[in-house]
């Protein structure tokens, strides 16, 4: 470490020796995003959250908490799904479970990955996880990994659902990280999900499925009565 | 494999410039790939006011964060290490590579797999591995494929820019095992999507550059649409992130606004698929994720920029890339004529920094000072006027007050000097500046045939038979 050492303070004396900038404002970012943050009630915060994800080609499907899970099988058994990866230990994982799927094999992630790597870069087709929140503007989930949903469901199989809250929608990122406190416990891995994975790096040209999801699957759950 | 050392400009510079130029196939691609990504650009920001006042915003927040550099580096070291960080610092790329070197040594790693970073390019990354037997694979697709190929990255963002879907059938065809010639973009990118899956399952260690470091929450903050980056960094058992000492930014509420300067101004997107925020290794509960995190600091010329107030405004930059996608000169070279790692306008700013003027002087000349690049910079570093104090810096005496970069005063030369010198003392006096245009306008006949640079690809420059001011008394009634 001693190397490292002297490079540090040979990198702090020189910051430290160069000339003091007049000192810039502290940028008043909160006052910027209320400034320009746009008029809308939650119907139309929701409508323009699926906008976006529509454009970057995600899947938005309207449910209720009684329905979500029927609807999940329908579209897992639409997708060819055969092996559904759940949180180790989560209610929506329950709840599916307590539906009995027929043809539909449902795994729970609940050992190291190094345990079963293989299988998961092989033989799982899809996973559910549920969305912390969502932010309106970049047509974004909020997900928040943890011990009960890890980071790699999100990530390594072929289509990716997602349970979301539509009473939980920002209007943008500011908010969003204001209204959840995350400065003060950020985990592990904190991520914005805002589509399949895709790429255009060969001639500009689209393509979905790059090394993530090829499908994001966003199940919009709005209370029993609400409507769309 | 092989790998193309990055080559260094001096006088090859002009002359890769021309070899391009002459390229109509590569023209096209790059007109083509530029017309794409300023179009996609301007359809992110429809209301000027709300760009002009998040650029003004942006380049706040980036000024601020500059202006306590020091204690930042600080703070994010030490939250970052309270969560179980280690972090180093690399005043250079070789002690970079020797810091990574040893991690991978410690942990017996044989290969690497990398998420994009323009900071591992910088320290030519890949070779140092290589060269102590550990494989580095590129996994960004744009990446890998210029990797297979054998090249570097002609654009700090769409890496492949300059390749056709052509060209890349023909070399998946030839490069990877058991794979037959398609064009087909989608099966192009199932076939990189099939390869690299297992490179990411088997690696020892994922590497990463890092966009914003968050020095009030310890956080490491990645942007990407293909979801390697997140391969790279959950996957293997060590993930080490590498970056410039400039990338921290004390709060997390400054991320919001540089991030949708970023994306915006990069490739035309509200936001990537993936926004990636690491503040830990794992934890004893957590099933994924990589045991050990490392952060790379690396200076390599940048406290050279810091310690001028001027130049500092270069550390401003978010490495979008509109600069590039909106020059005119990069649009007609290309990437790979800059022959350095980072090219287009931000590439002619930094690189004399981080490879000393002797090397990159031309890149400052090489513009027309029109200003696109800094009237896009989301960050609004002021480029031109940076070009012209390089030039400057170029010109200087070597051992005089204007000299204060590596490398100062290694363009000057006797011609140039006393050309410009007399130059001024003619245009510095009236009288001197009339007799001197009267012996130009009646010797034209001696002009030279051969004028330097500019005779190169145009016609010599001939004075006029009269002088303005011969033609103005001649109409006198």
């Amino acid at each position: 470490m001693s190397a490292t050492l002297s490079a540090r303070n040979s990198i702090l004396a020189r910051l430290r020796a160069a000339p003091i900038a007049d000192a810039p404002a502290t940028p008043d970012v909160q006052a910027w995003s209320a400034s320009h943050r746009r008029d809308e009630d939650p119907v139309q915060r929701v409508s323009r959250l699926r906008k976006a994800l529509e454009a970057a080609h995600a899947e938005v499907h309207d449910t209720t908490p009684n329905d979500w899970a029927a609807l999940l099988l329908n579209l897992a058994v639409a997708k060819n799904v055969r092996r559904l990866l759940v949180g180790a230990d989560t209610p929506h994982g329950a709840t599916l479970q307590a539906c009995r799927p027929e043809g539909l094999e449902l795994l729970r992630y609940e050992r190291p990955i190094a345990a079963w790597r293989d299988a998961l870069f092989d033989a799982i087709d899809a996973s559910l996880t549920l969305a912390r929140s969502a932010i309106a503007d970049t047509g974004s989930l909020v997900l928040w990994p943890s011990a009960s949903e890890p980071r790699l469901m999100s990530l390594v199989p072929p289509v990716h659902f997602v349970l979301l809250d539509a009473t939980r929608i920002h209007a943008d990122l500011q908010s969003a990280m204001s209204a959840e406190a995350w400065t003060h416990a950020m985990p592990t891995n904190a991520l914005l999900v805002s589509g399949p994975s895709k790429t255009a790096d060969i001639q500009q040209t689209m393509a979905y499925g790059a090394h993530g999801p090829r499908e994001l699957v966003v199940l919009m759950i709005h209370a029993e009565g609400a409507c769309a | 494999m092989s790998r193309v050392v990055p080559i260094h400009p001096m006088d090859d510079f002009k002359e890769r410039s021309r070899v391009a130029l002459n390229d109509p196939g590569q023209r096209k691609n790059f007109r083509g790939a530029m017309d794409f990504l300023q179009a996609k650009r301007r359809g992110q920001f429809p209301d000027l006011e709300e760009l002009e006042s998040l650029r003004e915003l942006g380049a706040s927040i980036r000024r601020y964060s500059l202006s306590r550099l020091p204690q930042l580096l600080e703070q994010l070291e030490a939250n970052l290490t309270a969560k179980g960080v280690q972090v180093h610092w690399a005043q250079s790329a070789e002690e970079a590579n020797a810091i990574a070197l040893g991690i991978a040594r410690r942990v017996q790693a044989r290969t690497i797999v990398k998420g994009k970073s323009m900071v591992s390019e910088e320290i030519g990354f890949n070779h140092a591995m290589e060269a102590a037997g550990i494989e580095a694979f590129e996994s960004d697709m744009g990446e890998y494929i210029v990797q297979l190929a054998g090249e570097a990255p002609s654009h700090i963002i769409m890496p492949a820019i300059h390749k056709t879907k052509h060209e890349i059938a023909t070399l998946f065809a030839k490069e990877v095992p058991g794979v037959a010639y398609t064009e087909d973009v989608d099966g192009l990118i199932q076939i990189g999507r099939r390869v690299l899956r297992r490179k990411f399952a088997d690696a020892d260690i994922g590497l990463s550059g890092v966009n914003f470091a968050v020095a009030e929450t310890g956080t490491l903050c990645l942007v990407e649409n293909e979801g390697n980056g997140r391969m790279c960094t959950t996957v293997p058992r060590v993930h080490i992130a590498i970056t410039g000492i400039e990338k921290v930014v004390e709060k997390l509420e400054h991320v919001p606004p540089l991030l949708s300067l970023l994306t915006r101004s990069a490739t035309g997107q509200s936001v990537t698929t993936y926004v990636n925020f690491i503040s830990g290794p794992r934890k004893a509960d957590e099933l994924d994720g990589p045991d050990e995190v490392h952060l790379i600091l690396l200076d390599n010329g940048r406290t050279q920029a810091y310690a001028d107030l001027q130049l500092r405004a270069t550390l401003q930059c978010i490495r979008c890339g509109a600069c590039m996608n909106h020059c005119p000169v990069y649009a007609r070279i290309g990437g790979h004529a800059y022959g350095t790692t980072y090219p287009g306008p931000i590439g002619a700013i930094i690189s004399p920094h981080l490879l000393g003027l002797e090397s990159t002087y031309p890149l400052a000349f090489a513009s027309t000072l029109c200003g696109a690049c800094s009237e896009v910079c989301p960050v609004k570093i002021p480029i031109p006027d940076l070009l012209v104090r390089l030039r400057n810096e170029a010109m200087a005496r070597p051992d005089g007050d204007d000299a204060t970069l590596r490398g100062s005063g290694t363009a000057r030369s006797v011609i140039d000097t006393t050309i410009w010198s007399v130059w001024s003392q003619v245009y510095g006096r009236l009288g001197l500046y009339r007799l001197a245009s009267w012996f130009m306008s009646r010797g034209r006949a001696l002009s030279p045939t051969e004028q330097g640079a500019w005779t190169r690809s145009r016609t010599p420059l001939i004075p006029a038979a009269k002088r303005l001011r011969d033609l103005l008394k001649e109409r006198k009634p």
